[in-house]
């Protein structure tokens, strides 16, 4: 399965080597037997849709705490000739080995060199310090100037070392990041963690070239990237990863954007519902969305308009990141939002999720413990809570409605039905939420929404963390409500395929945006070109047929 | 994304948001000064004074201030410990300078133990440290008053009868310092235009100051703002986290020990059983009245704080007796403000907060519109 594609480098010694490397979270496989190998200098891209591996494979070259805490991987990791096996990523620093994630890590309110040198300060010794010791050396700012004006150098950037990082437009904050490696000495392995998707297209360029000249100097880097044509740009090699495995390791020399997007999606998953033909053309629009933004940290929204129609099953899919999880949030007023939604022809006030409840939409959302269920209440109060609470359902009223009482037969008739409906594996509907797997806690979430009978279902990521088999019932279930009940389904999910079993179209958000909507049917190919921000339509002529 | 454009209203808007205590406390003081008819002169000693008794204090607040801890109000730890320092000295006899610095030595490991705990149960309480420090605060008030009440005499040897309650055992409820009264205020004190002015002291408190700038500056320092900005991004970073908030905390208590034996040689009696509790109140009123936040406090702060707090403390009791005729009315006036101030801060941080987190959301319409714009 495995390319070698490093046979042009073959004469010296590699410099870091991943041999069988496998991993499995609690039996559940993440990575099996992943094998590459990289040469002083080279820069290898790393390619891959999320949830991949990508991210633990790199956990587990640092020597990640989580990766020990859930039982460790199997294989070597060798790096110049010697096996190693990090405890924590401090170890693999001391080796030479940086990273600059995704997230920044800096302090808002130090300037670029103070942040370029955390902890590493250089320091003069004081009287005072002789005798209490050396935390109360003075801080050399002087030099202190010099080595980070001189880390920033290494990446050719123009960055005064003394701008305040909450003062950087986001660009800077990244080269400030990379800068902070490089000040390490011994750099010897850089690795990149999409360090450009929050660039400018000119940054983004900058930072490119400042990478070939870190890997002249014989630093090598691992890039992992989502947007394709700089992989191919700058890369040397280009490895795509797929459910744990890696399928491509070619050199990137050739090789296109619609090839590596095909490996990257190309993939058939056991959730089969059958696909429908449904014409959501002939239905009447029942949400309406304009212009949308929401503030949702790690998932801003920028600008969002889409036509809803009644009965259909809308996916919204996409990268992480990217903005899609932010929609159904947004709407309901779970974060800042702007723009303007407009329900069955009515105006729905943003920011105010009773408003949203009220006019008869329900989300079931990602963040399952958190926000959806009640883990330490049993099952019949969490599948009535949200109808009780919105719809003053399950009540009976005494004395003329001054007093509300639970009326716990109706919860318990309520609480069997959709154990019964949704096959909800329970000892009884008493028992508490936080006892049942992850898949029957989804099915509860489920329960809760359809108890509501809104008219408008979001149902965000319904299969994360649930197994195969679950995963179907699932989906099933989602596609069953839909048609017995004609609600309207809007599902965000990360897993395309998923998406493409069950809905009727699929709209991609890219940079906040919806980079595109098309039909279940096209061509995973298609979607994976949304993801990476290019259009399927230039694309064609290159020639792509599955 | 660009940057977010304000009209000239909002930006002025901005700015007294941003100062709106000290603001406010300036037009209270304009208001006061006149109607309480005191003389310029007076006014000048009592700022003098109040700068020189309590500015120590206050400064003591600066550094858990610093790595991100909020208020110490854990302070009052410090000053019980200041107490039994005065306690003992009183007791001994030892008066002066010498009396001041041996109550000084005696504090420091009382402080020192007393901070290295609070620091450590404030690490388990993350986020919360201000209500934790505050009704720690109040724990080891309990403490004290078992120590002080019921150890002094038949534990811990006092043998001046003027110190013991006349049941034989246990502190007097007012401890008269006349051996430390004054002792350091009146070292090389000089009098310009009418004003006496306590040299030593103000000499100590700018040395205090340089030790604050200086401290800044040295490893620990920057260690404890960048505890402050992010706990882990500092952990990453290799910083020890919870060991740099402990030195903050035990650094403060130690410096509010002294604070306190500075404040009560000024003051000349120590109130036994009530000093610890007010001081605490009182300094982070007067820090906040100065323009510092939860997160952000600098000397500045202090010394506009002092002076702004303590003008409406002297003015507004006069004033009230001549605006209504009760002199009462003034002393409510000064609770109540305190407090007030202490909730209107808090409120304000948290306000402003929330705002920041709008301006993303103000940032992403306006690049909408902007886009809008550029399709036209």
């Amino acid at each position: 399965m495995t390319d070698e594609g490093n046979c042009m480098k073959a004469n010296s010694a590699p410099l870091l080597e991943m041999r069988n490397i496998s991993k499995d979270f609690f039996g559940n496989k993440v990575l099996t037997d992943v094998n590459f190998s990289l040469q002083p200098g080279e820069i290898l891209g790393l390619v891959g849709e999320n949830g991949a591996g990508k991210t633990t494979l790199m956990k587990i070259l640092f020597g990640m705490e989580e990766i020990h805490e859930t039982g460790g991987y199997g294989g070597d990791v060798v790096l110049g000739g010697n096996m190693v096996h990090y405890q924590t990523p401090f170890d693999a620093l001391a080796d030479g080995i940086g990273m600059v994630h995704q997230e920044f890590s800096l302090l808002p309110d130090f300037s670029a060199s103070e942040n370029i040198l955390l902890n590493r300060e250089p320091k003069t010794a004081t009287l005072v310090s002789e005798v209490f010791g050396d935390r109360l050396d003075t801080i050399d700012r002087k030099t202190m100037h010099t080595k980070s004006a001189s880390a920033i150098a290494k990446l050719g950037v123009d960055l005064d070392p003394e701008m305040l990082v909450s003062e950087m437009p986001v660009g800077y904050k990244q080269f400030t990041e990379i800068a902070r490696e490089l000040s390490k000495a011994e750099i010897k392995l850089l690795v990149l963690d999409e360090p450009t998707a929050v660039l400018t297209e000119r940054e983004a360029d900058i930072l490119l070239s400042a990478m070939r000249n870190l890997a002249k100097e014989g630093i090598a880097i691992i890039f992992i990237s989502h947007r394709l044509q700089e992989i191919i740009d700058v890369c040397d090699t280009v490895m795509v990863m797929r459910d744990g495995m890696i399928i491509k390791n070619a050199p990137s020399q050739g090789l296109t954007i619609p090839e590596i997007a095909k490996w990257m999606v190309g993939r058939d998953v056991g959730t089969k519902v059958a696909h429908r033909d449904f014409d959501f053309t002939a239905q009447p629009v029942i949400l309406s969305i304009e212009n949308l933004w929401v503030d949702m940290p790690g998932e801003t929204v920028k600008d969002v308009s889409i036509d809803i129609h009644k009965g259909e099953i809308l996916g919204f899919g996409g990268l992480a990141g990217q903005g899609k999880l932010g929609v159904p949030n947004g709407a309901m007023g779970l974060f800042p939002a702007g723009g303007s939604i407009t329900f069955e022809g009515v105006p729905i006030e943003l920011n105010q999720p009773r408003k949203f409840l009220d006019a008869g939409m329900a989300f079931v959302s990602e963040d399952r413990r958190g926000v959806g269920l009640l883990l330490d209440e049993p099952l019949d109060w969490n599948i009535s809570f949200t109808a009780m609470q919105v719809q003053d359902k399950y009540l009976r009223k005494l004395l003329g409605g001054l007093i509300n009482w639970r009326n716990e037969k109706e919860i318990e008739e309520v609480a069997k039905k959709y154990i019964k409906s949704l096959e909800i594996k329970c000892t009884s509907y008493r028992q508490l939420a936080k006892e049942l797997s992850g898949g029957n806690q989804q099915k509860v979430c489920l329960a809760k929404a359809f108890a509501v009978e809104p008219k408008l279902l979001f149902v965000s990521e319904p299969t994360r963390g649930i197994d195969i088999g679950a995963k179907s019932l699932v989906l099933q279930v989602l596609r069953d409500y839909n048609e017995r009940m004609g609600v309207t389904i809007v599902m965000i999910s990360s897993e395309l395929e998923e998406l493409r079993s069950i809905c009727d179209r699929i709209a991609i958000v890219t940079d906040g945006r919806i980079a595109g909507i098309l039909p279940s049917t096209a061509e995973s190919a298609d979607f994976g070109l949304l993801m990476v921000g290019k259009n399927p339509e230039e694309h064609k002529a290159g020639g792509l047929n599955d | 994304m660009s940057k977010l454009r304000e009209t000239k209203g909002q930006k002025l808007f901005n700015v007294i948001e941003k100062n709106a205590v000290p603001i406010l406390f300036i037009i209270i003081c304009a208001i006061g000064i006149p109607f309480s008819g005191y003389s310029l002169n007076y006014l000048g000693q009592e700022i003098i004074t109040r700068i020189g008794r309590n500015s120590f204090l206050i400064i003591a607040l600066l550094i858990p201030i610093m790595a991100g801890m909020g208020l110490n109000f854990g302070m009052t730890l410090g000053a019980m410990a200041g107490q039994i320092g005065l306690i003992f000295i009183t007791d001994w006899k030892i008066g002066g300078i010498p009396g001041m610095i041996l109550a000084m030595i005696i504090s420091t490991p009382i402080s020192a133990i007393l901070g290295w705990m609070c620091g450590k149960i404030l690490n388990m309480a993350k986020g919360r440290e201000m209500v934790t420090s505050y009704i720690i605060g109040f724990f080891i008030n309990g403490v004290y008053q078992l120590i002080v009440l019921y150890g002094m005499g038949p534990v811990i040897p006092i043998k001046d009868p003027a110190l013991v309650l006349p049941r034989g055992y246990g502190i007097r409820n007012t401890v008269n310092l006349i051996g430390i009264r004054r002792s350091m205020d009146n070292v090389l004190a000089i009098r310009i235009f009418g004003l006496s002015i306590p040299v030593l002291t103000l000499v100590v408190i700018a040395m205090l100051c340089f030790f604050i700038i200086w401290f800044k500056k040295t490893k620990l320092g920057q260690d404890m703002r960048a505890v402050g900005q992010d706990m882990e991004v500092a952990r990453a970073a290799g910083i020890k986290v919870e060991h740099t908030r402990i030195v903050s905390i035990v650094i403060s208590t130690i410096l509010a020990g002294y604070g306190m034996i500075i404040y009560l040689q000024n003051m000349g009696t120590l109130n036994t059983y009530n000093s610890h509790m007010q001081i605490g109140m009182f300094s982070i009123a007067a820090l906040l009245v100065g323009g510092a936040t939860v997160n952000k406090a600098s000397i500045g702060n202090v010394f506009l704080g002092v002076t702004l707090f303590h003008v409406m403390f002297i003015v507004s009791p006069m004033a009230g007796k001549n605006l209504i005729g009760q002199a009462q009315l003034g002393e409510f006036f000064r609770v109540f403000v305190s407090y007030g101030v202490i909730t209107l801060a808090l409120v304000l941080y948290e306000i402003r907060k929330r705002r920041a987190r709008y301006k993303t959301g103000r940032l992403l319409a306006q690049d909408q519109a902007d886009m809008k714009e550029v399709d036209v």
